[in-house]
């Protein structure tokens, strides 16, 4: 236990902080015999906002969920390929789920702080969850919550509880909490759909600040925030109904939304389906 | 220049603070009121006619044709009045009405009756004496022996039921293994046995080899209280949201992490909930204890030596009994026993209140 502990924080250790490329290498995905995805393959380079696009059902939060091994959680799920961090594949014998989703953090759509603790307490919950000791908690709660832009709201309040913010504060905390862990990239299922206006701007705010320190991916629907927060973009699109759904196409963003090679992407973009 | 400054005013009656004051809209008019009463009256007559047509004797056919009448009176005035759609939607919230208020004033009747027949035997010498030394007809006496009894052994049967309850509703919940599905059944089929058959087998298992003891009446209620506190445990389980499991596990939480640090502090206030249902159920049971903690009117402290009494055995033991003194006792042990469950039950309300409350936010 003790030996598995120590192994555990070397690793960590080793990465923490250091942003990473993430390499998606000929990606599929299942639900049961359903296949949702077909070969897709990116690369999240590091210190960069990679933005996943696309209509619904297109399988753009299945594969943000193959890339931090979320997507096994569900019952009957399979992938194939590869996911690389820095060249080691995050699906190889070396790693553990555990160890991936502490280096590869995620941000869910619907913001969901854990209702028993308090707002301090949610920020470290993943250190305490997944590390034994936390050491100078107060400067790391500080920290934290600073960078996802929400520091000034809840100073006095730490000791209140996380469902005693609003839905952006939440959301916020959220990120926070996945900030605490230090992880190389994380991940962001379309983090402000659940968001009011004036909330989604703190967000993306946030974005653009610790989008310099670390490899984000974002899911969204909304173009316009695609354009706004991400250097680099991937569309997908799923052709007819059955189909798993495929990248049409990737690269920088101004390219794919100025001068898109391919047809569908420059109807996707300006509004013309979708 | 002069219609504006008169709308003006206007206005500012219509804004005017007096107007702004809460009005409810009521649900039952006068009219309801008077057609309701109108057709008791008619109702009543009508079943009064019926009675003596059909020479009815007892309250309880009368009563039930003076409902029917009524009801259909009722119904005939308001269609008159409005439509048959508005006078069907009034009989249908006249007949849950009476539905509540049925079992309602039975609820009230049981209580009072059992407060009635109960209060006068209980003081303060009911609860530091036990059986004894009393004789069928002295007075005195109480059900110390009886308390003491009831609470070490289903003390005891919890203290062992939480832990087995909730871990296999986690294994039910979280872990979901194969088993899940058989375990499952097993339990739904648990929870229907007939509680004489929890006492029979822990009589054969046990009680042949060691003797009566509270602790064999704990091991029958143990098996009578494991499937209620484990389904309502996996129950409870079930509405934590999936969203705070996937929280935890992105965070690179081990399982066994997100179930100790997030699923049960989280389901804390419903597991509570949960066992004092558990205990509830409990605490009522006779036959099984007949057959395992057989009962005793001297005081036995220690639940793993000889026979013990509790609170259903000393009621059972005294109402069958003719003389008066030994009825007032157990109308008063059962008394205590009903106080008991209804301090369990408000407890388990006030906390799944809370907890309601707390879920509530979250969603």
């Amino acid at each position: 236990m003790t030996a598995i502990d120590e192994n555990h924080q070397a690793g960590l250790l080793h990465h923490e902080g250091e942003p990473a490329t993430l390499d998606a290498v000929a990606v599929s995905a299942w639900f049961g015999s359903r296949k949702v995805l077909e070969r897709c393959s990116l690369t999240m380079a590091a210190r960069r906002v990679t933005a996943l696009i696309g209509p619904s059902g297109c399988g753009k939060s299945t594969f943000l969920r193959v890339l931090n091994r979320m997507h096994e959680v569900v019952p009957g799920a399979a992938i194939a390929g590869r996911v690389e961090l820095d060249g080691a594949d995050i699906y190889g014998r070396t790693m553990s789920a555990t160890e991936v989703r502490t280096r590869i953090g995620m941000v869910f759509q619907k913001p969901n702080p854990f209702p028993a603790m308090t707002i301090g307490d949610n920020v470290l919950a993943g250190l305490k969850l997944s590390r034994s000791q936390v050491a100078g908690r107060d400067d790391l709660i500080e920290e934290c919550l600073t960078r996802a832009g929400l520091w000034t709201e809840v100073k006095d309040r730490l000791k209140e509880g996380g469902m005693s913010l609003s839905g952006g504060q939440q959301q916020r905390l959220c990120i926070a909490r996945a900030l605490a862990v230090r992880p190389q990239v994380l991940l962001m299922d379309e983090p402000c759909s659940a968001l009011d206006p004036i909330s989604t701007r703190v967000v993306e705010e946030t974005i653009a600040a610790i989008g310099h320190d670390i490899t984000i991916v974002i899911v969204t629907h909304n173009m316009q925030q695609a354009a706004r927060v991400s250097d680099q973009c991937a569309f997908f699109l799923v052709e007819t109904q059955k189909e798993p759904g495929r990248i049409v196409e990737s690269g920088e963003t101004k390219k794919l939304f100025d001068s898109p090679d391919d047809p569908r992407t420059l109807d996707y973009v300006t509004g013309r389906f979708g | 220049m002069d219609t504006e400054v008169l709308d003006l005013t206007a206005l500012e009656a219509e804004d005017s603070p007096e107007n702004d004051r809460p009005r409810r809209q009521r649900k039952l008019s006068g009219d309801d009121l008077a057609a309701a009463t109108l057709a008791a009256i008619s109702g009543g007559a009508f079943a009064w006619v019926l009675r003596i047509l059909l020479g009815q004797h007892g309250i309880m056919g009368t009563a039930i044709w003076w409902y029917i009448g009524a009801l259909v009176v009722f119904f005939l005035i308001i269609r008159d009045r409005t439509d048959s759609e508005g006078a069907l939607d009034k009989i249908m919230t006249t007949l849950i009405w009476s539905a509540g208020v049925l079992v309602s004033a039975l609820l009230v009747w049981m209580l009072s009756y059992l407060v009635f027949k109960g209060i006068p035997k209980i003081t303060a010498s009911f609860f530091s004496e036990d059986m004894s030394k009393v004789g069928p007809l002295t007075p005195g006496g109480g059900v110390k022996h009886a308390l003491i009894g009831t609470i070490e052994q289903v003390g005891l049967a919890t203290i062992a039921v939480v832990p087995l309850a909730v871990l296999t509703a986690i294994y039910l919940n979280e872990i979901g293994g194969r088993l899940a599905k058989p375990a499952r059944f097993v339990i739904d089929a648990m929870s229907g046995l007939p509680s004489i058959i929890a006492g029979l087998l822990i009589y054969t298992i046990w009680v042949t080899y060691f003797g009566f003891s509270g602790i064999a009446g704990s091991m029958a209620l143990l098996v009578l209280m494991l499937p209620t506190v484990t389904r309502a445990s996996e129950e409870i389980l079930r509405t934590i949201p999936d969203s705070l499991r996937e929280g935890a596990l992105a965070l690179g939480a081990p399982q066994w992490q997100l179930i100790l640090r997030i699923v049960l502090p989280t389901a804390m206030a419903g597991l509570v909930t949960a066992t004092i249902l558990g205990i509830a159920r409990a605490v009522g049971e006779t036959a099984p204890m007949l057959l395992t903690a057989f009962g005793s009117d001297s005081t036995n402290t220690n639940p793993f030596k000889g026979p013990q009494s509790d609170l259903p055995l000393f009621v059972w033991k005294l109402i069958r009994l003719p003389n008066e003194t030994s009825q007032a006792r157990a109308w008063a042990g059962l008394l205590v026993l009903v106080m008991l469950v209804l301090i369990l039950f408000v407890t388990a309300r006030y906390i799944s209140g809370r907890s309601q409350k707390k879920l509530g936010r979250a969603s």
